[in-house]
């Protein structure tokens, strides 16, 4: 009973929350609304009984990728209102049959495996971070370490993309300066 | 009422095709990121659902990775952005298009 009602009363919140992000013309609205709906995410995960997912769900998303795109909205002009795009038919008949066919194959799954069995069983009667931890070092030990040498990479190249130039302070220079520096980056980037 | 993985689906579905309109009507990059992150976040849900109605760990280990790929995903596309940025002054799609033919 408990049940249906926080996943009814959250798949309302989350909906919704994302039904703002894709709508809204202001970034910063989008930005505040995607990090409800992450929240409201981990919500869902606590109610499957993966406090470990719902956790690190909170942790990276709500703290590490929604500070990181406030850190990359203090570069872009986003007071502005966003423009939407026209057209593009293709695009959009494309989107929609995958959608389609998307949702006809979620509902199809179930009725053809019914007889898949479990590979990795959970235990039960330890909790599930203890879980977690046993299957991802034993399994999935390899995948994991590859993951931690991915997010180096991707930490390397984020300092090396976005620190070019971070020693001229725009907000300090005048405009002449920053038109300068400007032609130079273009002559730089047409070179 | 008892709630099954049929629930979980459609919740997850919906999200997606919510994630896919954004991605189709937003021209700004940096919404169109958010899109994609409903995307990812919707499959995470459909992972989380399936490991818990099948008793299986399989999926929680899918949506561990799935996160750690959406984070960096983030680190090098805001970076890529950043870059655009102070070369062309916009990040809309429509000025993208130089290696149009």
């Amino acid at each position: 009973m408990f049940e249906a009602v926080a996943f009814y009363l959250f798949a309302f919140l989350t909906i919704s929350m994302f039904f703002i992000v894709v709508t809204s013309s202001q970034a910063l609205y989008a930005l505040t609304a995607l990090a409800a709906g992450m929240i409201f995410i981990s919500a869902f995960f606590f109610i499957l009984g993966a406090d470990f997912l719902g956790a690190i769900q909170i942790i990276v998303y709500t703290g590490a990728v929604m500070a990181l795109y406030a850190f990359g909205m203090m570069f872009f002009d986003t007071t502005r209102a966003v423009k939407e795009k026209q057209g593009n038919k293709f695009l959009v008949v494309g989107m929609s049959t995958i959608a389609a066919v998307l949702i006809v194959l979620i509902f199809s799954a179930p009725m053809l495996s019914t007889n898949i069995t479990a590979l990795y069983p959970s235990v039960g009667d330890i909790g599930n971070t203890q879980e977690v931890g046993m299957v991802l070092f034993t399994k999935y030990l390899i995948p994991f370490e590859l993951a931690a040498v991915m997010l180096l990479v991707a930490m390397i190249s984020g300092i090396v993309l976005a620190g070019k130039k971070m020693d001229a302070s725009l907000t300090l220079m005048n405009a002449q300066e920053i038109a300068e520096m400007k032609n130079e980056t273009i002559k730089k980037a047409l070179s | 009422m008892e709630i099954g993985l049929n629930h979980y689906l459609v919740l997850s579905s919906i999200l997606f095709a919510i994630g896919l309109v954004g991605v189709m009507r937003r021209k700004n990059l940096l919404l169109l990121f958010f899109a994609t992150e409903i995307l990812l976040n919707s499959v995470n849900i459909a992972f989380a659902a399936i490991s818990h109605y099948y008793g299986d760990l399989t999926g929680q280990m899918f949506a561990f990775f799935v996160i750690a790929i959406a984070a960096s995903e983030v680190a090098v596309g805001l970076g890529l952005l950043i870059v655009w940025y102070k070369r062309h002054g916009s990040i809309d799609l429509d000025n993208l298009a130089t290696m149009k033919g």
